[in-house]
This record gives C-alpha cells, structure tokens and sequence, in this order.
C-alpha cells in the first residue's frame, strides 16, 4: 500500500508565502541523496528526498532508527556530504551557510566542555567569531537566563544535572543568533518529566526568538506537541514518506495534548511510521 | 557494642613474654634479659598493655595511636639493646621474638589508622599522609634492626644510621652532584626531549604522511638500548652534563610524542562536530578542544618521564663524566667499597625523583582538574 503523499499541500501555504517563497525558504532540498560507502556495500541513508522549510516554522523529522532522519540534519548542517540531488540552506550551498554561521546545532549529548565553565562553553562560539571579553559576557547572561540557567555561570558542565547541561547547550547554540535552530534528539536522553518540561521551554523560546527550527526525534508526542509541520521517514532507503501539517497555537501548553486534534495527528504520524515499516517486510 | 578479639594484639604479648624467656644476645658471657630488669618490666608492661587492648575494647584512631606509641618506645628499646647494651652484631632469638611482638603490634596499629575515615577534609588528608609515613619508619626500623641485630657486613647493606651519617657528612659532595646530574643533565634533557616530543606530535597530526612515515622511526630511537646510546652521546657531545642531557632527550622524547598523538585523538566525535558547526579553524579547533582533551595524556607522559630522565641521567654518566655527578658518583664509590655513599646517593636520587614526579602530579591535578578521576562536587 502506498502511504498518502502529502509532500506539497496547497492548503497549508498562502498565496504571499508561496510567491515569497524562494526568499523565505531556509532548507530547501531536492531529490537529495545520500549514500555510504561501507566494506559491507552501499547504504542508502537517504534518497530522493524533497523538503521545504519555511522562516518561523518549527520542523520535526520522525521516524525508526536508520531512517536517515538524523543524517537529513546533518546534511542540513554540512557535517554529511550528499551524494546526490542540491541542498540549499538560506538559499546558499550547506558549506556557505555552515561558515556564515547560519545555524546553532543540539547534539544528542549536551557535549560541553568539561574544562570551561558553563558561561565559558555558552561563550565558546563568540570567543571562536571573535567577540570580545565583555560582550561575550553579557551575550552569556543574557542566554543562560533565557535557559533558566541564570546564576550557574560559574559552574562545571560535570556539577549540573542533565537537563540543565543540555539547556546550556541549546544557550550555547543560540548565543550567536543564528537563523536556524538544528537540534538532534536533544532531549533523548533525559526522563520523561524533565522532557515535558522542557518541551514547555523550548517552545516558549521558540516563540519568544522566531527561530527556525528543525528537530529530530523518536517520539510521537514530542513531535506532534512541538511542530508546525511534522515529517515522518521510514528506512532503507531512508526517504519521507508524509509531511503532516499542524496548528496548534504557538503558546500551546502540555495539556494540548489530550485534545482529540493532538490524537488525531498522532495517530496520523503512527499510521504513516506503520506504513513505512510494511515497505520493508 | 560487641567486642572484637583482635588476635593479632594476642599474639604480640604472647611474643613479647615468650621473648623474655630467651637470651638477647651471645658473646663472651651471653647477654640475657635480666641483666637489665627496667627493659624486662617495660617488655612485661607492653605485653599487657596489648593483651587488655586485644579485648577489642578500644578501637580505630585511638588504638592506633595506642599501639604506634607503645610500638615507638619499644623500637627505643630494642635500639637502646643493639647500641648500649651489646646486643649488635649478635642478636639471639630473645630480642628478635621481641622485634616480632612489636612487628604485630605495629601492624595492628597502622592497620586501626588506615581505616580511618572522616568528612573532615583535612584530618582525613592528615591520616592519609600519616599511614605511608609510619610505614615507612617502621620499614627503616626493621632495617636497622636486621643490619645491626645480624651483623651485616656494610658492604653487603649498611644501616640506614650509617646512610644518614654519611648523608649528613657528605652534604657538599651531595650538593654538587645533585647539580651536575639533576640540574643541568635531567631539568634541560626533560624539557627539551618533552618540548620536541610535544611539537612532533602536533606535526605528525597535521601532516598524514609523517604518521607513516615518522611514527615506525619513533618507534626504532625508542627501542635504542640506552647503554648503547650513551657512549655514542659523548662522543658527540663531550662529558660534560650535555651528553647526558642528550641520552635524557632520547629517552623522553618518544613518551611525550605517542602520549600527545593519542592524546589529540581523544576529542570526542559531537564535540569536534560543534566545532566544525561553528566553522573553527584548524588552531581554534587545537588550542580550544584537542589540547585541553589531551592534557591527561601529556600529563601521563610529564609522568613517565619525570622518572625515565633520572634514571638515563644517572645511567648515562657511567660511561665518561667529568669527576662530578650522581652516576659518577654512584660507579666510582662502589669501586671503593664505599657502598654507604652508594646508598647516600640513591637516597638523595629517590628523593629528589619522587619530589619531580610530585611536582608533575601536583601540576596535573591543577590543569585537569575537569577529568573524572579528580573531579569533586563542589
């Protein structure tokens, strides 16, 4: 059975933002692909894939382990080279904008340097674009109370709790005011309630700066609570298989997601992530 | 509280009463316990002293303090029977079953210390530091006790009296060869042998061929027999401390540059992703990550070395050295049959190699203070 292709849907664009578009865009990616080269054979971690990100939108990829959902993103972000079709970030090739510093990239680890502190790592980008002392300061101050994080600025990565490190990386990735916010599984590895939490957060932060932003994950109810456009993948070849537009209001809170729309959608993404996995058997 | 038979204290008293039954010492008239009636009370009194304290009723630090203390006046006491009262040289099995009920008691006592544990911070560090000491009095003790109880022959092994005599008479000579060896040989042989090591290491990272090409070299200069090297390094450099300084190059000089290689290597992979995210040049990306991630390996082979350096300073001054030096030293007065300079010698080089390693350690502890093995919260 195919899945229902829902890759361009006229509805969910208005007219001025189609006509803006090639302006507007920040990803834009065409009949992309990407193939390792292993002693095993050729792995196709992606392949023709078509995506459009649109200013202000927050983005989510989904999908199995092996979908390509995380090399997507790190295409995206010119830490993976595709192999085949154009890739395009703020209308200019991933490399340029990578140099331009156009976007703050979350890894799944918080990856701070343990030998800095916290203000320190939050200033590492600034200190490498050459910022001055006292600025970098107060760009510090000023992301760390945007995280919550005000008062932990002299502190050890090694001295915080998880979530508190991984909310310093996500000051640290906004510090320099990229346009684009990329972020791995950021929360992947923290608790279900502390998730929640900063779930909360993060789209609170979203609202408040206007980021782009495009966020891997695994989760079902974190992709639907967070995103205005949900992309489900499916593996081998890793591609999309359905682009799931929706509309919750941007300050929605966690209890959206007992709503039956929330329900809906999720059971949409389920279905899509269900048809993807009867490809492969 | 339950008591807890210590039946390591039982034994030194039995020990210490059994010891009076025998003779201290032979000789033309054999030396025996009651010839001197005050040391044959005290013995009497140590050993029920640790008979009441093998109850168990007393324990942890002040047990320890106890028994060390006992054990300290007892060790008075057997030397007091070496020195002053003829029991040197001819020692019988009264005055060694002594040496044994003090040998448990101390144990008893040091193993009461050693289980110390306290949240205050720095009586902690104060146990910790105090264990290894009185260890190591105790070592020196028996030491002397077997020199000078057995006779020894000093050629064979002089007491540890006789060393710190010589030591203590013999500070200029020791003065000046700490200079020659330490000094000039190792301080400038370690700093440059690391220094070149560091710098090829970083060459060797940033250009691939030299990791083919220059490594499997490394790998033969490292495997160079220093004893042959060392001749070699004088003809080249005279017998002055600069050959010397030559052979400590060599020897440091592959540590310090496998260390460091492996050392740049351990960044991790997001966090050299990050870097590149923010589009970091090579120099950025080495002095803000890859350094300070291979500090713990350059520190490992600070380490290494500190003790390698001495040891190819010394080595290296065997063959050809003006008349000054350590190894000199070393080489010329066991000639001589001086083997208590001998001693003097490896002390003062024990010490002053501990005190570089230390310095090394100390130097660690504040640079990767970050590394899980020395973090602390808060």
């Amino acid at each position: 059975m195919m899945p229902p292709s829902m890759q361009s849907d006229p509805v969910s664009e208005s007219v001025a933002a189609a006509a803006n578009r090639d302006r507007e865009s920040v990803v834009r990616a065409r009949d992309l692909s990407l193939t390792f080269e292993t002693a095993d054979g050729p792995v196709f971690a992606l392949s023709g894939v078509d995506l459009e990100i649109d200013r202000g939108e927050f983005v989510s990829f989904i999908g199995p382990s092996g979908c390509g959902k995380t090399t997507l993103l790190r295409a995206i972000a010119d830490l993976e080279q595709p192999t085949g079709g154009t890739l395009a970030v703020n209308g200019v090739p991933p490399r340029e904008a990578r140099l331009n510093r156009s976007y703050g990239y979350v890894f799944q680890a918080p990856a701070l340097y343990p030998w800095r502190t916290i203000e320190r790592n939050v200033t590492l980008p600034l200190e490498i674009m050459g910022m001055s002392a006292n600025e970098r300061r107060a760009k510090a101050g000023e992301y760390l109370d945007l995280v919550n994080l005000g008062g932990f600025e002299k502190k050890y990565p090694w001295q915080l709790s998880g979530g508190m490190q991984q909310r310093a990386s996500i000051a640290r990735a906004l510090c320099f005011d990229p346009d684009l916010l990329l972020m791995d599984e950021p929360f992947g590895a923290l608790d279900e309630i502390v998730r929640d939490h900063l779930n909360e957060q993060l789209l609170r932060l979203w609202a408040k700066t206007q980021k782009t932003v495009v966020f891997v994950t695994h989760s079902i109810p974190e992709a639907v609570f967070l995103s205005t456009k949900i992309v489900v993948m499916s593996p081998r070849p890793g591609r999309i298989i359905d682009v799931i537009p929706t509309d919750f209001p941007r300050d929605r809170t966690l209890d959206a997601r007992e709503s039956p729309e929330f329900l809906e959608i999720a059971h949409r993404v389920r279905e899509g992530l269900r048809a993807g996995h009867s490809y492969d058997d | 509280m339950r008591l807890a038979f210590n039946p390591w204290m039982a034994a030194s008293a039995v020990l210490a009463v059994t010891a009076l039954l025998f003779p201290l010492g032979a000789g033309e008239i054999p030396l025996a316990w009651f010839d001197l009636p005050g040391l044959s009370v005290f013995v009497l009194a140590f050993a029920a002293a640790c008979a009441w304290l093998a109850r168990g009723k007393i324990r942890g630090l002040p047990l320890g303090l106890i028994l060390l203390g006992a054990v300290f006046i007892g060790g008075a006491a057997a030397l007091y029977l070496l020195y002053r009262a003829g029991a040197g040289g001819e020692a019988r099995l009264g005055f060694w079953l002594f040496v044994f009920a003090l040998w448990a008691a101390a144990w008893c006592g040091l193993d009461a210390i050693a289980g110390f544990a306290s949240l205050n911070r720095l009586a902690q560090r104060g146990v910790d530091l105090l264990v290894p000491l009185l260890f190591g009095c105790w070592l020196v003790f028996l030491w002397e006790a077997v020199t000078v109880g057995f006779g020894v022959p000093q050629v064979l092994l002089p007491s540890p009296s006789m060393i710190a005599v010589r030591l203590a008479g013999s500070l200029d000579i020791l003065a000046a060869d700490f200079h020659q060896t330490f000094v000039k040989a190792v301080i400038s042989g370690f700093a440059i042998g690391c220094g070149s090591g560091f710098a090829a290491a970083i060459l060797v990272d940033r250009v691939p061929f030299l990791k083919r090409g220059l490594l499997p070299l490394g790998n033969l200069v490292s495997a160079l027999p220093i004893v042959g090297m060392a001749p070699i390094m004088v003809m080249w450099f005279g017998f002055d401390w600069q050959s010397k300084a030559a052979v400590v190059v060599i020897m440091t000089f592959f540590p310090m540059l496998v260390n460091t290689l492996t050392g740049l290597n351990a960044a991790g992979a997001l966090e050299r992703d990050l870097m590149r995210s923010y589009g970091a040049k090579y120099w950025q990306t080495l002095i803000l990550l890859r350094l300070p991630a291979a500090m713990p390996f350059i520190f490992n082979a600070l380490k290494i070395n500190s003790t390698l350096a001495m040891i190819g300073a010394i080595v290296a001054e065997f063959f050809g050295t003006p008349i000054v030096g350590m190894g000199f030293r070393i080489s010329t007065e066991v000639g001589r049959l001086n083997v208590d300079m001998v001693w003097a010698e490896i002390v003062m080089a024990a010490l002053a190699g501990s005190a570089f390693y230390g310095a090394m350690a100390l130097c660690e502890r504040a640079v990767t203070f970050w590394h899980p093995s020395y973090r602390q919260r808060r």
